[in-house]
Order: structure tokens, then C-alpha cells, then sequence
């Protein structure tokens, strides 16, 4: 994305367009990326409520994994995640392994 | 069109700029009354449970909380107004950036008083020169005329398309605030005439088109962002002279970035802001009856600070003395740092500082006087005993 020279910007710096965060990847901050576990999944959402990044793909009322363009890797899913029978969903692991 | 017809009135400073404000009639006006600015939002309260003015007024818990209502207001797309003094101002701080970074014409009357500690609430400039770098405009005013000429042009220029940005309005605190003289009014049909109406850009309020203000910027936008808001206050320039012009075609005073007095073929020239340079006025008189050419340059606007406009009209001087009423500790006076760097392109005149007038400090005739005889003792021998001394002090 070109960027824009200091006579472009808008007055203020205003972001005149509704909903243009989806724009700005922030993928690439992230260290710990979570993994879903499908098997252990009971679709309460809570992952998708918590997600400050809104990084959570759901359809159909079911959890179907991550946006990696967006998700920060801040562990909030994994953390809110209560499994099933005491195995979790959502686990953190090292980007790059 | 002819000059207007004019009301000559005896008012305290307060009471002018309280009028100007009746006459600007301000959507929104947040505010935590001061010492010495109460005056202002006193008469202006009785005037909206009078019925005379259409503005809401929020009364808030502390300054912090009048700046950020002012801002919240003036970003829903209101006209917005607030008076403060020294603490309070000290209190806003952190909004008072958040006001110009917005770009939001908020309009402030700032009656200028000195900053604790020691605990003082009389008049001089530590306020108004502490806020040099929080984006405001920065209008001085000598006397109750130009406070209420200065308020009533201040959303002319603050609200222009190529400026928006806010603007803070000074006058003296007691000397000028608290003291009645008299002054004209303008009547308030043709203050509304010239005022105008006021078309907010991209206001909150405006439902139809959403938007977000204040979003976070990272180290690759936040300089050109910075770059826009410098270039706001250098258009600021050309407005103030534009607005300063039809005002004076309309209603008589004129205004410019400063006044001379007496500057034209000055070589002892004294630099001096607000009501002291009523007092100099007197003493450059009797000293140019003495046969020495004395002279007055009295800034107007301090940000943005006209250097190339005051350079000029320096440059020819002997000797300057700058007078602050207001000090930087372990630096020179503001004023001082501003008028140096003005004349630094030029193989300008021999500069000195005196500080004076702190915590309210009388500035008698007589002191006036042993600045004069010392500049022009200066600029006969060239040379400057003390680069930065405090007047009236007790050694």
C-alpha cells in the first residue's frame, strides 16, 4: 500500500471510512500463534466473544478457526477457552515451529 | 460601508470578554471557574439564566474535565468556549494537545496569572507561555478594548478552512481583568454579521456518515501528521492580517501581528507583551521629548510567532531590551528566545532580557524609565552588563 505524503492525510487524521481496521494487517506482530483443535471444540463462542482483534471465523454458528491477517497472538482465546473435559481447544504455540 | 456606531461603556476586563461571548453566543461552554478568569464565566452564566444566549453550559469537576468536554463538544461539531487561568490551564495540559491535534476551533479566554509555587493568584504570563507548544493560537491583548476585539475575531480565525485550530485569548489577570476602564462595544447585529455561521468539517454528529477521531498512529504517519498541524499555524499568519483587516474597515481599531509605537526610526527599542505596554508608551513619550529615540514593539501574536515580520522590524535598532513577564529557569525569558531568533538572520541589534512583573509585581513608570536609560546605554557603548537580570528585585 502506497503511503500517503503529509499534504494527503485527511483533516485531522479522521478516518472518514467505517470498519477500514480490516485493512491493517497485524498479523505479523505475533509470536505465539493459537492452533484449534477441532475434536475439542464445543462452540460456546467464548473465543469469538473475547478476541479483541475480532481474528475468530465463524459460520453457520460454528467456530472454524483463525484469521492470521488480523490475530495479534495475545492468548486471550486459549486463555477464555474451557475445552472439553479438561482438554482445550485453543492452544499457544511458537510461530515458526 | 461606513464605520459603526459604537457604545463607549465602563467595564472590567472580565465583563468585555464575558460580552464578546454573549455576542458570539457558543453552542457548548465547559468550564471550572479561576482566579482571576471568574469574572468571565460569572457574567456569562447570568447571561444564559437570563435567557440571552443559546450555549449550554457544562459545569465540570475540575479543568481537565472543561478541556475534554470542550473537545467532546467541538469534535460533535459545536462552537465551543471556555475561560481559565494559570492552574487550570496547568490542569488541561494534556488535553489542550489533544484540542489542536483534533484540529478543533475551540475558543479560549485565558486571564493570565502566575503558576504555583509559591502559591500566587495575581497576574503575569507563566500560563499562557507554558501552553507555547500545545498547538494553540496565541493572541496577547494590552488592554479590556483588545481583549473584547481580540475574542470577537478569535472563531474567524480559528475556524478558517486553511487553520482550525484553537485559540486561546490573554489578557492580564487583575491589572486588566479586575480594573474597569472604558471601551467600545460593537452592536450584536453586526457582530453576528460578521461572525458568521459555523460549518464544522466531519463532525460526530453527522450520523448519516460515520467516523472515528483519536485513532492511534505509529512512527510512520505520526510526523506527517505533525507536518499538517505546523502547516495550519503557518496559514494562521495570513488569516489573522485578513480577519485583522476587515475588522478594522468595519469597526475602526486596527490590528496587526504586533504593534509599533514609535518604532519607525527607534534605536532603543523595548519588546514587551499585554498591559505594560501601556505604561512603556508613556515613558517612550517622555524620553522622546528628551531627544532619545526610543521605541515599542508589543507582540500580539505569539504562536505563530511572526519572525520574519518582527526580524524586520527590529533589525535596525541599536539596542533591545525584551521584558518578560515570565521566566524559564536556568534559560532566558520566553519572549526573549523568540524575539533572539527572530533576529538572528540579521546583523541585528545588541540583545538583553529583563524579567519582571512575577506574581503580579507592580511595573511602575519609573522602573520603565531605568530599562530605557539602560538600552540606550547599551546601544551607545555596544556592550550588555547582565544578558538576563530581574527588575524591581531586592538584592
Amino acid at each position: 500500500m502506497k503511503q500517503m505524503n503529509w499534504k494527503e492525510l485527511p483533516h485531522a487524521g479522521t478516518i472518514l471510512k467505517a470498519g477500514n481496521t480490516s485493512e491493517y494487517k497485524t498479523g505479523s506482530w505475533r509470536t505465539y500463534k493459537p492452533r484449534w483443535i477441532e475434536e475439542n471444540c464445543i462452540h460456546c463462542m467464548f473465543c469469538w466473544i473475547y478476541c479483541p482483534d475480532t481474528a475468530v471465523t465463524v459460520k453457520d454458528e460454528k467456530m472454524t478457526g483463525f484469521n492470521y491477517d488480523h490475530c495479534k497472538g495475545c492468548g486471550v482465546c486459549a486463555m477464555e477457552c474451557p475445552g472439553k473435559k479438561g482438554n482445550k481447544a485453543i492452544v499457544m504455540e511458537e510461530e515458526g515451529k | 460601508m461606513g464605520i459603526t456606531s459604537t457604545k463607549t461603556v465602563a467595564v472590567t476586563g472580565n465583563q468585555a470578554v464575558a460580552e464578546a461571548l454573549r455576542q458570539l453566543n457558543p453552542d457548548v461552554m465547559p468550564a471550572y471557574p479561576i482566579t482571576p478568569s471568574t469574572g468571565i464565566m460569572e457574567s456569562f452564566t447570568t447571561f444564559v439564566s437570563n435567557g440571552k444566549v443559546d450555549t449550554e453550559v457544562i459545569l465540570v469537576e475540575s479543568e481537565h474535565s472543561a478541556m475534554s468536554a470542550c473537545i467532546g463538544a467541538s469534535a460533535a461539531g459545536g462552537r465551543v468556549a471556555t475561560a481559565t487561568s494559570a492552574q487550570g490551564l496547568a490542569l488541561m495540559w494534556e488535553m489542550l494537545h489533544i484540542a489542536s491535534g483534533y484540529r478543533l476551533p475551540i475558543l479560549m479566554a485565558l486571564v493570565n496569572r502566575a503558576l504555583s509555587a509559591p502559591l500566587n493568584i495575581h497576574g503575569d504570563n507563566s500560563d499562557g507561555m507554558g501552553m507555547r507548544d500545545c498547538g494553540w493560537i496565541q493572541l496577547f491583548s494590552e488592554n479590556a478594548q483588545e481583549a473584547y476585539d481580540n475574542t470577537i475575531m478569535a472563531y474567524r480565525i480559528a475556524e478558517h478552512k486553511d487553520v482550525r485550530l484553537p485559540i486561546a485569548v490573554n489578557m492580564d489577570g487583575f491589572i486588566i481583568s479586575h480594573s474597569i476602564e472604558s471601551m467600545q462595544f460593537i452592536p450584536d447585529a453586526e457582530v453576528k454579521k460578521f461572525l458568521g455561521e459555523y460549518i464544522a468539517i466531519d463532525p460526530l454528529l453527522d450520523i448519516d456518515n460515520p467516523k472515528s477521531i483519536g485513532a492511534l498512529v505509529l512512527p510512520d504517519y505520526y510526523m506527517e501528521h505533525k507536518r499538517a498541524q505546523h502547516q495550519a499555524m503557518l496559514n494562521t499568519t495570513k488569516v489573522i492580517k485578513d480577519v485583522s483587516e476587515e475588522f478594522a474597515k468595519l469597526f475602526g481599531r486596527k490590528y496587526n501581528l504586533f504593534e509599533t509605537y514609535r518604532l519607525e526610526d527607534a534605536e532603543v527599542v523595548i519588546v514587551a507583551l499585554n498591559s505594560a505596554a501601556g505604561t512603556i508608551k508613556d515613558e517612550v513619550d517622555r524620553y522622546r521629548e528628551k531627544g532619545v529615540k526610543a521605541g515599542l514593539l508589543k507582540p500580539r501574536v505569539f504562536r505563530p510567532f511572526p519572525y520574519a515580520e518582527v526580524g524586520a522590524a527590529l533589525k535596525n535598532a541599536k539596542a533591545v531590551c525584551v521584558m518578560d513577564r515570565a521566566d524559564s529557569y536556568g534559560g532566558f525569558g520566553p519572549m526573549f528566545m523568540e524575539i533572539a531568533s527572530a533576529l538572528f538572520p540579521h546583523r541585528g541589534p545588541v540583545l538583553f532580557n529583563k524579567i519582571y512583573g512575577l506574581g503580579g509585581r507592580d511595573l511602575m513608570p519609573l522602573d520603565v524609565d531605568q530599562v530605557i536609560e539602560e538600552t540606550a546605554e547599551v546601544a551607545k557603548t555596544g556592550k550588555v552588563k547582565m544578558m538576563k537580570d530581574y527588575m524591581t528585585l531586592r538584592s
